[in-house]
């Protein structure tokens, strides 16, 4: 293969400039000693990452963004797996279905899910409440999860739970002891993945929470709609300091490529 | 695990979910499409056309789905033109290289698009980065308007969208066989031509795939469009949203919503007839 050339390498340059460039500006904006949006900053104050520590609003919204994030990631997680099992090794009538169905929240638009579960939940007296918001959002996580955990059962042999089943270990024990470890990662990876795909959310959201449950990205957008100011640069940095966290957990447990390309990078 | 109905059994709590939580409330809300709504008595659950006309019929709506499908076709051809040759470069790239740049361009994607597009808020601004920093230099005397219009919105969701062109392709390349170009330079091929007449026409699956989901993404983003377009510059999204929150007329949001829905799985579906029908010859 041949190398690439000077071209390439001034068009990746500037590809990594746009990529980089939101990002470097909320982070720099952040650390203004004054009172208004500067960048570059004229001086570097902790000022506005001192105000989070004064706005409770945020920093609730931040908890309950988290709550919910593990709470659905697992709901679903638990969900997907033995449906990811049957789907990923089984040939049955209707399987085609279930597949189409699982995947589905992709291809609808987040808008017309958010009004879907406003609608339902209305009429239920579940709307704001945390066990609605965790309900609507397994449904649009699982996707990412069924993908990742479906790719790591296809690839697996079977003799070895053959072997398991030969002496004697009942079907729950070779779940447990032998598919379920084989399959950790998937499982991990697509928890993680459909974790951050909650945290972030914020079209299908913005429509199913009330004042008490409003999660960090409704609160977020809400503020800037009405202003932007230092305040919500220092806590994007913080959520953009927290995601490249995760970011870097993946990439050593699972692999970040593998995670969003799906296998096939490497 | 024995039995006909086992994988059935296996999938029934998330299946009883999906029923409950996704297949009722959408079948609600296209109920609620057909319903009225009085400024004075709610939500009327008379049953008629009337939303769909209303919408269909004026050219204030016209306009909203021209300019939101407008911005999805041009945010995907931006999309394309910068993404294939980028996925290219990081196809051809050295590993290690490989590794940091991929976290550069789908890295991104874990990032809130709120995050992503305050930032890109900051940058557009009438007194912002970009404009400040041109004036400075004293190239323009005026601030270029840039927030608050579509061509804002575009180069935001080119930003948010451009990681899903960059794997579809990325994906198609991989799937290539590397002879191929290796064959093309020892017949004395230059770079351009193994680019565009070698890998170009193998990679273009990817291309189309990718396309399809930027465009169907964008022409349903809200974030962006909220933030960078607001009032002013509304698309379907945004519509819905005023209308289910500000207005609570529901039932003509509904209706939108829908018409957003069957146009999206129509583009969807005539996308995937078009491909198949193009590429029969390559994969049949």
């Amino acid at each position: 293969m041949t190398r690439n050339g000077p071209f390439a390498f001034l068009f990746s340059a500037l590809f990594v400039v746009f990529m980089t460039a939101p990002l470097v500006v909320v982070m720099g904006v952040s650390l203004t000693p004054e009172g208004f949006l500067e960048f570059p900053p004229s001086g570097l104050s902790l000022r506005w990452f001192r105000a989070i520590l004064e706005n409770p609003d945020f920093i609730d919204a931040a908890w309950i963004s988290l709550y919910l994030g593990i709470a659905s990631a697992s709901l679903a997680t638990v969900l997907a797996v033995p449906a990811a099992l049957a789907i990923g090794r089984r040939r049955f009538a209707g399987r085609d279905f279930l597949l189409a169905l699982f995947m589905s929240p992709l291809t609808v638009p987040t808008i017309v899910l958010g009004i879907a579960f406003l609608r339902f939940l209305s009429q239920f007296g579940l709307n704001g409440t945390f066990v609605g918001l965790t309900l609507c959002h397994a449904i649009f996580i699982t996707p990412f999860i069924l993908r990742l955990v479906l790719a790591s059962v296809t690839g697996l042999d079977r003799t070895i739970e053959k072997a398991a089943e030969s002496l004697g270990a009942s079907d729950f024990t070779v779940f447990r002891r032998v598919t379920l470890p084989m399959i950790m990662p998937g499982v991990v990876g697509g928890w993680v993945l459909a974790f951050i795909t909650s945290f972030d959310e914020l079209t299908v959201t913005v429509f199913i929470v009330n004042p008490s449950t409003t999660t960090l990205p409704v609160r977020l957008f809400a503020h800037i709609t009405q202003t932007t100011d230092p305040l919500v640069a220092s806590i994007s940095t913080v959520v953009i300091l927290f995601t490249v966290g995760l970011m870097f957990l993946i990439e050593r447990l699972y692999g970040l490529d593998r995670l969003l390309v799906g296998g096939e990078g490497r | 695990m024995p039995g006909r109905f086992a994988p059935w059994l296996m999938s029934a709590p998330a299946l009883a979910l999906f029923v409950a939580l996704l297949l009722v409330p959408l079948g609600m809300t296209f109920v609620l499409s057909f319903h009225a709504f009085g400024f004075y008595t709610g939500i009327e659950t008379t049953v008629d056309l009337a939303n769909y006309i209303d919408v269909l019929s004026d050219g204030y709506f016209h306009e909203i789905f021209a300019r939101t499908f407008g911005i999805a076709l041009v945010t995907t051809l931006l999309c394309a033109a910068i993404g294939t040759p980028e996925a290219y470069f990081l196809y051809r790239m050295r590993s290690r290289w490989r590794s940091a740049l991929l976290l550069v361009v789908i890295g991104p994607l874990l990032i809130s698009v709120v995050v992503r597009t305050l930032g890109w808020a900051i940058l557009l601004g009438n007194r912002g980065v970009i404009n400040t920093a041109l004036m400075d230099l004293e190239l323009i005397t005026r601030p270029i308007k840039m927030m608050y219009t579509t061509g804002g919105i575009v180069i935001a969701l080119v930003h948010v969208m451009i990681p899903f062109m960059v794997i579809a392709v990325w994906a198609a390349l991989h799937r290539q066989d590397p002879a191929t170009e290796q064959a093309a330079e020892s017949l004395g091929a230059g770079p351009a031509t193994i680019f565009f007449r070698v890998v170009l026409p193998q990679a273009m699956p990817g291309v189309l795939s990718g396309s399809l989901i930027v465009f169907s993404l964008s022409a349903s983003a809200f974030a962006t469009p909220a933030i960078l377009g607001g009032r002013r510059v509304k698309v379907v999204s945004t519509t819905v949203y005023d209308e289910f929150l500000n207005t609570l007329n529901w039932p003509l949001g509904a209706a939108i919503a829908m018409l957003l829905l069957v146009a999206v799985l129509l583009v969807m579906v005539s996308w995937n007839r078009l491909v198949e029908r193009r590429f029969a010859q390559v994969f049949g």
